[in-house]
């Protein structure tokens, strides 16, 4: 999950890092109030999850509260690369900027460990200066096992070449930004950029965090971190029945079982798609393993609520769980949405295979849904769900 | 031969008393896997009845190593206890950890990775959020179902369960020698490489099948090791072409990011070093149907 700014920077602000005051509002009438209680003057920033947001005009500065509200009703409701802006957070001013550095860590997939980025080239996107100034940004691999401590903290700071004067403070931020990144169970915490001010001292001024879904188990209060505004509302109500899902923009709404089937799914009924007027899967829903037919009801009440499908593709490849008892869940899952008054109304092609697919289509058949089409193969049964999707 | 699992292996099961524990070690035995021992400190002592075979449960991996030789471990421990779980088999020294838990959080993960490496990489860890790996006619280490294939020279290395079985059933007459998922995490233990290097030295297999999906660069990587090393031929897949950026399709590593990680790039560089890439599942037997006739 990647929060917002403000959100980082509460969890920055919490771990010791050292930031600016802010709040977050939702109102233009808040943000005088707000500009009030930061000195009369005040910064304000667009919370959007995209990069960008200066250049689009979602950063201001406000010299007065009649002008932070004024800004705050230009930057409510603006959209920022198809992101809408629905909050701003209200920050202090910064105090005047001399230098601006960046700090990161992060997992690194490739190495299986963990990265510390840094670079005395700031402000900008990290990815540019490592693109056109490799030398300026250092990495440096982290043990899982062992951390950042002040020496470690230190060591960065000299791969990255911070000044005499300044690398002491950077390598307290760092230790503090590595307590963020390990008690939060982050997958990414950037500060960009960490500023030195006219006094000396360091502040994270801007900042991203990354969080990860699994470590849900042991931090109750991230649940708190959710944009449930922002979510898809067919995204949100699959959530609600733990149904692994994400909408697409397709037509061929699509049931399978394990993530990487799905996945090949979406892409064969892509291809499928091009001899079909384009059409393209609707979303994605992984009913994982063994799945019943409770869960098979749950998600083709999901998939047949959005107003998009207009055909439906369910794909089993039957492992531990038998082909039959797939069928059978089918066939109730239809029964149950009916009992519920729910008009099925969409065509469903189903393919079987694996164990005991003989058996599945078997019942399938005898079933005889006037909704329901069997197509034994992968690739036949994508091409006619694509076909009924395109006819509609 | 196959790779990391064979007739001799000697598994136990970790969090064998548990539900999905129970079941997969009955499924197991079914496929002639030699289920030595299960572990769980709370129950050390007592045995297990599945369908007449007795078998005993121990209180540490340790102690389930000393006293019947065992060489696999299988978890199926819940994601909350993993870490300590993985830890212990690595102290152990168990040759072969076979994580099959999903859930388990990147940063435990992370740790218990760094943890087999800093002692001197005696435990493989395959997984987590696997299907575990089967020789077929041998032995089977987790979830895959034993009977949807047979014994054969194909050898296939997968990020994803279900494509791994779909793949299994498409070449059922030709049969496999072994099949690995490594699990489709962001951090996992072994990699498409370290199959692929397996494979190649394995002599019983001819042919290898390696599907990937976007995240992350191990396929790339893997590309650049099949370039160098692998003398046998390669038919590759990845799933993912339509998945859009920054969204997380089931697996937990499975996301695009930016534009790192796409299938495409994926597709191209198994290209660019010879491998045979299809693209549908089906296409992808088909291609390796053809290059072993």
């Amino acid at each position: 999950m990647d929060l917002f700014e403000y959100q980082a920077r509460d969890l920055f602000a919490k771990h010791g890092v050292p930031v600016l005051a802010g709040e977050v509002i939702d109102t233009p009438e808040a943000a005088r109030e707000a500009t009030e209680r930061l000195g009369g003057k005040s910064v304000v920033k667009a919370q959007v999850k995209v990069g960008g947001r200066g250049k689009a005009g979602g950063v201001k500065l406000a010299a007065s509260p009649d002008e932070a509200v004024e800004h705050a009703t230009n930057i409510l409701g603006m959209d920022i690369k198809g992101h809408t802006v629905h909050k701003v957070m209200m920050a202090e001013t910064a105090p005047e900027i001399v230098e601006e550095y960046y700090v990161s860590f992060l997992l690194d997939r490739t190495n299986r460990t963990f990265l510390s980025i840094a670079s005395v080239e700031g402000g900008v996107e990290i990815e540019e200066v490592a693109a056109t100034r490799p030398e300026a940004v250092a990495k440096t691999p982290i043990d899982a096992n062992v951390g950042v401590d002040k020496a470690k903290a230190l060591e960065i700071a000299a791969a990255a070449k911070f000044p005499a004067d300044v690398a002491d403070k950077v390598a307290d931020v760092l230790v503090t930004l590595w307590k963020t990144f390990i008690e939060e169970d982050a997958l990414l915490v950037e500060v960009n950029p960490l500023a030195k001010v006219a006094s000396g001292d360091i502040i994270a001024l801007d900042g991203k965090v990354s969080l990860d879904d699994n470590a849900d188990f042991r931090h109750p209060d991230h649940e708190a971190l959710q944009d449930k505004a922002a979510a898809d509302p067919l995204e949100a109500a699959a959530k609600e029945k733990d149904l692994n899902y994400v909408k697409l923009d397709g037509e061929v709404g699509i049931i399978g079982n394990g993530a990487g089937l799905v996945m090949s799914t979406l892409d064969v009924v892509a291809y499928a798609g091009e001899k079909h007027g384009g059409v393209k899967p609707a979303n994605f829903l992984d009913i994982g393993g063994g799945a019943s037919a409770q869960v098979m009801a749950n998600g083709l009440e999901i998939i047949l609520g959005d107003s998009d499908v207009k055909s439906v593709f369910v794909n089993v490849f039957g492992g531990i769980t038998a082909c039959d008892e797939v069928a059978n869940g089918i066939v109730q899952a239809l029964a149950l949405l009916e009992s519920k008054g729910e008009k099925v109304e969409k065509p469903l092609v189903v393919r079987l295979d694996g164990n005991n697919a003989e058996l599945g289509r078997k019942i399938l058949s005898d079933a005889n849904h006037p909704l329901v089409q069997r197509v034994d193969t992968m690739d036949g049964a994508a091409d006619k769900a694509a076909e009924l999707a395109a006819a509609k | 031969m196959a790779i990391f699992l064979n007739k001799d292996s000697k598994v136990i099961v970790q969090g064998m008393t548990g539900a999905t524990g129970m079941k997969h070690t009955k499924l197991m035995l079914g496929d002639g896997t030699n289920i030595v021992g299960g572990v769980n400190p709370r129950k050390a002592g007592t045995s297990v009845d599945f369908d007449g075979t007795e078998i005993p449960v121990f209180g540490t991996v340790a102690e389930a190593m000393e006293k019947t030789g065992a060489n696999v471990s299988v978890l199926f421990v819940p994601p909350a206890f993993s870490k300590a779980a993985v830890v212990e088999a690595i102290d152990a020294e168990i040759p072969l950890a076979v994580v099959i838990t999903e859930g388990i959080a990147v940063h435990d993960s992370a740790a218990f990775y760094a943890y087999a490496k800093s002692k001197g990489d005696k435990t493989r860890i395959i997984g987590p959020n696997c299907p575990g790996l089967i020789t077929p006619g041998q032995s089977n280490a987790g979830i895959i179902p034993g009977d949807i294939t047979k014994p054969g020279r194909i050898g296939l290395v997968s990020k994803s369960g279900t494509l791994t079985y779909q793949m299994m059933y498409e070449l059922r007459d030709i049969g496999f020698s072994s099949a690995v998922g490594i699990g489709g995490d962001p951090v996992i233990g072994t990699t498409h490489i370290d199959a692929l290097a397996a494979f190649e030295a394995d002599p019983d297999t001819d042919l290898i099948v390696m599907i990937g999906e976007i995240g992350g660069d191990a396929e790339e990587r893997a590309a650049d090791f099949i370039k160098a090393n692998v003398t046998k031929p390669v038919v590759g897949y990845v799933a993912g072409f339509t998945a859009p950026e920054g969204k997380t399709m089931g697996h937990a590593g499975a996301i695009v990011s930016g534009s790192s990680g796409t299938a495409q790039a994926k597709k191209e560089a198994l290209e660019a070093a010879g491998v045979k890439v299809g693209k549908t599942p089906t296409e992808t037997a088909k291609l390796a149907r053809e290059l072993l006739s």
